[in-house]
């Protein structure tokens, strides 16, 4: 005969693990996860900019220079783009051709490009497939090129340069930090100095005579790779002293003595025991600075000593935003301004998230 | 030859004339498969003494500067750093006071085993191996605790834990620095019992370091008695117990609280240790001690063993009988 228990049976519940509890925190916070979302959007459109991109970003047609905002219109069931017409007595004044149109396809031939870099495409996501009836959703620059499209293809860059920046920034900070707070003495000392040497120098002083180390005339793919070099060389040295002060309190702990009991060499010790216990850290102040390495590429694209034309970044098509004339009569030249904009703001919202949720006393 | 031997050991904090002696000529040895245990109150040099083993203690400011320790009858002290690699955890292993201190907070404690695992025997770095020593300290169901963290684990498991860890390297000297002062007393049994049996299992030696008299009984052969850095007395622990010579040994168990005691307070030895630094000139414990005599205070007693296998530091030793 069965009988009823009379103390309720409660299931024991799996403890979670670190980074499971740190997710379910995070989740909590909307504004953050909104942050997260806009960020998880922003970089698949970047994965995906050939593709989704009616024009490749050297397409120019100086037929249609400043060629304003023009957003197709649903006539019918059809989407139709209307096509606009310089007027004859002024120069850049375009004016709507009355009920000429051009309806707008999916999946449509246009310019060839590489998706991811690697696969010869030539499929676009819309398009008119004429380049009589131009889509430009954010207008065009002087030289008659899409905004739109070459901000997709700028995002590429400015998007990547903050992760590359990061990852060769933080790697070095938290080695040297790791090593300078384990080893202390003079060691320590030597490489502190180094690291206040270079952080008291003003950064953009410090980026542009760094940018005169280098030849000009560097082909697009150098001065990215030197633009997240020169970035990464100035703010490691941050880095590594708050990765230093972790350490030096770090390696007062039992488990560094129990793993150098177990025969453990230094470096060992530092990987694999120190640094570890830093991440939660590192992982919201990475977050924090990505930032500041795509505000670094505008600088020095803004300056004309980043990424060079043709190829598109947020800071040099913000160039053409410099001059004031340009900007009052075609404002959509400000566009990467709005989507640098976003971006900062988003990671800004991502990271204090994360911060509050790595913090295991707060709710 | 000892497994382990101990020669007037000296070591000063700090070097020049600010230098602290911590450690002031000690020695002793322990042979393949015996426990020792090192007893004395807080601050008196035992887990320095400990450290020196496996020349742990932090250089600078350590700063040795006499004696030997000679393990499997080579000198630590003047091992190069491979050298003492390998003789931490292949040699003597080491298991802490505070189980869930000792364990990092961010990696599995399968993950842990196997990284002791893999820099002494790495050809066994296996998770079957992990659950055979997580069997051998009674865990119960190891394969599931394999993936917990170390929070996730009470501290008598915790200490079965680093227990495990120790073991994985298969050391002849394990050394046990206060492994169950953090324990609440039933666990404290437990774990005591499982060094007892491990010890008889595996045959190695165990250097246990306590400030509880209640354990010497239970787990030495032999007793070496601290204070202020040097060794007061040293003698096998039942003959310690039942007849302990040194006036401070005297104190000391004269302060373990008994169950039958027909006292109203709780016995305690006046004074304090010295601070370290600010030792008296002849005998440390003379202004502590209710039997001292005149030249105490200026003379240093010598270790001098008065019966066959019992060592006593006092300058009054044969009186002490």
């Amino acid at each position: 005969m069965e009988t009823a228990s009379p103390i309720p049976v409660v299931e024991a519940k799996t403890p979670l693990s670190p980074w499971r509890l740190f997710w379910q925190r995070l989740r909590r916070r909307r504004v953050a996860m909104m942050g997260g979302g806009i960020l998880v959007v922003l970089y698949s459109v970047a994965l995906f900019a050939g593709f989704i991109a009616p024009y490749h970003y050297e397409h120019l047609d100086t037929k249609y220079s400043f060629h304003p905002p023009l957003w197709p219109q649903l006539k019918g069931f059809h989407l139709v783009a209307p096509r606009y017409e310089e007027s004859t007595n002024e120069v850049f004044n375009y004016r709507v051709v009355p009920d000429d149109t051009k309806p707008v396809h999916f999946f449509v031939h246009g310019d060839r490009y590489k998706l991811f870099g690697l696969f010869p495409a030539s499929i676009h996501l819309f398009g008119t497939g004429d380049d009589r009836y131009p889509v430009y959703l954010l207008g065009a620059d002087q030289f008659g090129r899409d905004v739109f499209s070459r901000m997709l293809y700028g995002s590429q860059i400015s998007l990547s340069i903050g992760i590359a920046g990061i990852l060769i920034s933080f790697v070095l900070g938290m080695i040297v930090g790791g090593i300078s707070g384990y080893f202390g003495g003079f060691t320590d000392t030597a490489i502190m100095r180094m690291c206040e040497l270079i952080m008291s120098i003003p950064g953009l002083y410090l980026i542009i005579s760094l940018r005169n180390t280098f030849p000009p005339g560097l082909s697009s793919a150098q001065v990215y790779a030197m633009i997240i070099v020169i970035l990464s060389f100035i703010s490691w040295a941050s880095m590594a002293r708050v990765i230093r002060g972790m350490t030096l309190s770090l390696r007062e702990q039992q488990f560094v003595l129990a793993a150098r009991a177990a025969g453990a060499t230094p470096l060992r010790v530092i990987a694999r025991h120190i640094l570890p216990n830093t991440f939660s850290y590192v992982i919201v102040a990475a977050t924090l600075s990505v930032p500041y390495y795509i505000l670094g590429e505008v600088v020095l694209s803004f300056l004309g000593v980043g990424i060079q034309e043709p190829s598109a970044s947020w800071g040099n098509m913000l160039t053409a935003a410099q001059n004031t004339e340009y900007l009052r009569h075609y404002p959509w030249l400000l566009a990467p301004g709005a989507a640098i904009f976003v971006t900062v703001l988003a990671f800004n919202f991502l990271g204090d998230g994360l911060r509050d949720a790595a913090d295991t006393k707060s709710l | 030859m000892s497994l382990l031997e101990i020669k007037n050991l000296k070591m000063d904090f700090g070097k020049g004339a600010g230098a602290l002696r911590a450690i002031d000529d000690v020695s002793f040895t322990i042979d393949a498969g015996e426990t020792v245990c090192l007893v004395g109150e807080s601050g008196c040099g035992k887990s320095v003494t400990a450290l020196s083993i496996g020349k742990l203690v932090p250089m600078p400011p350590a700063n040795y500067v006499g004696g030997e320790v000679r393990l499997n009858g080579r000198d630590v002290l003047t091992m190069s750093s491979r050298q003492l690699r390998e003789i931490r955890g292949g040699v003597v292993s080491y298991i802490f006071q505070e189980p869930g201190a000792s364990l990092n907070p961010v990696f599995r404690i399968g993950n842990q085993i196997k990284e002791s695992l893999k820099l002494h025997r790495p050809g066994k770095a296996t998770d079957a191996e992990v659950v055979r020593l997580l069997k051998l300290v009674g865990i119960p169901a190891p394969e599931s605790r394999l993936r917990n963290y170390p929070f996730e684990m009470s501290g008598g498991m915790q200490q079965r834990v680093m227990i495990a860890m120790a073991l994985a390297s298969e050391p002849k000297l394990l050394v046990a620095d206060e492994p169950t002062t953090a324990l609440d007393v039933t666990i404290q049994a437990q774990i005591l019992d499982l060094l007892r049996d491990l010890k008889q299992r595996l045959g190695m030696a165990i250097l246990l370091i306590t400030h509880n008299l209640g354990i010497v009984g239970d787990m030495a052969d032999r007793v070496a008695v601290m204070y202020a850095g040097q060794i007061v007395e040293l003698a096998p622990a039942k003959e310690l117990l039942r007849r302990p010579l040194h006036p401070y040994t005297k104190a000391l168990m004269d302060s373990v609280p008994k169950l039958h005691g027909d006292k109203d307070r709780l016995s305690a030895i006046p004074g304090n240790v010295p601070r370290i630094g600010n030792f008296p000139k002849g005998c440390r414990f003379f202004p502590r001690c209710p039997s001292a005599r005149l030249g105490c205070e200026s003379t240093m007693p010598e270790l001098v063993e008065i019966e066959p296998n019992r060592w006593v530091r006092s300058l009054y030793a044969k009186d002490l009988k």
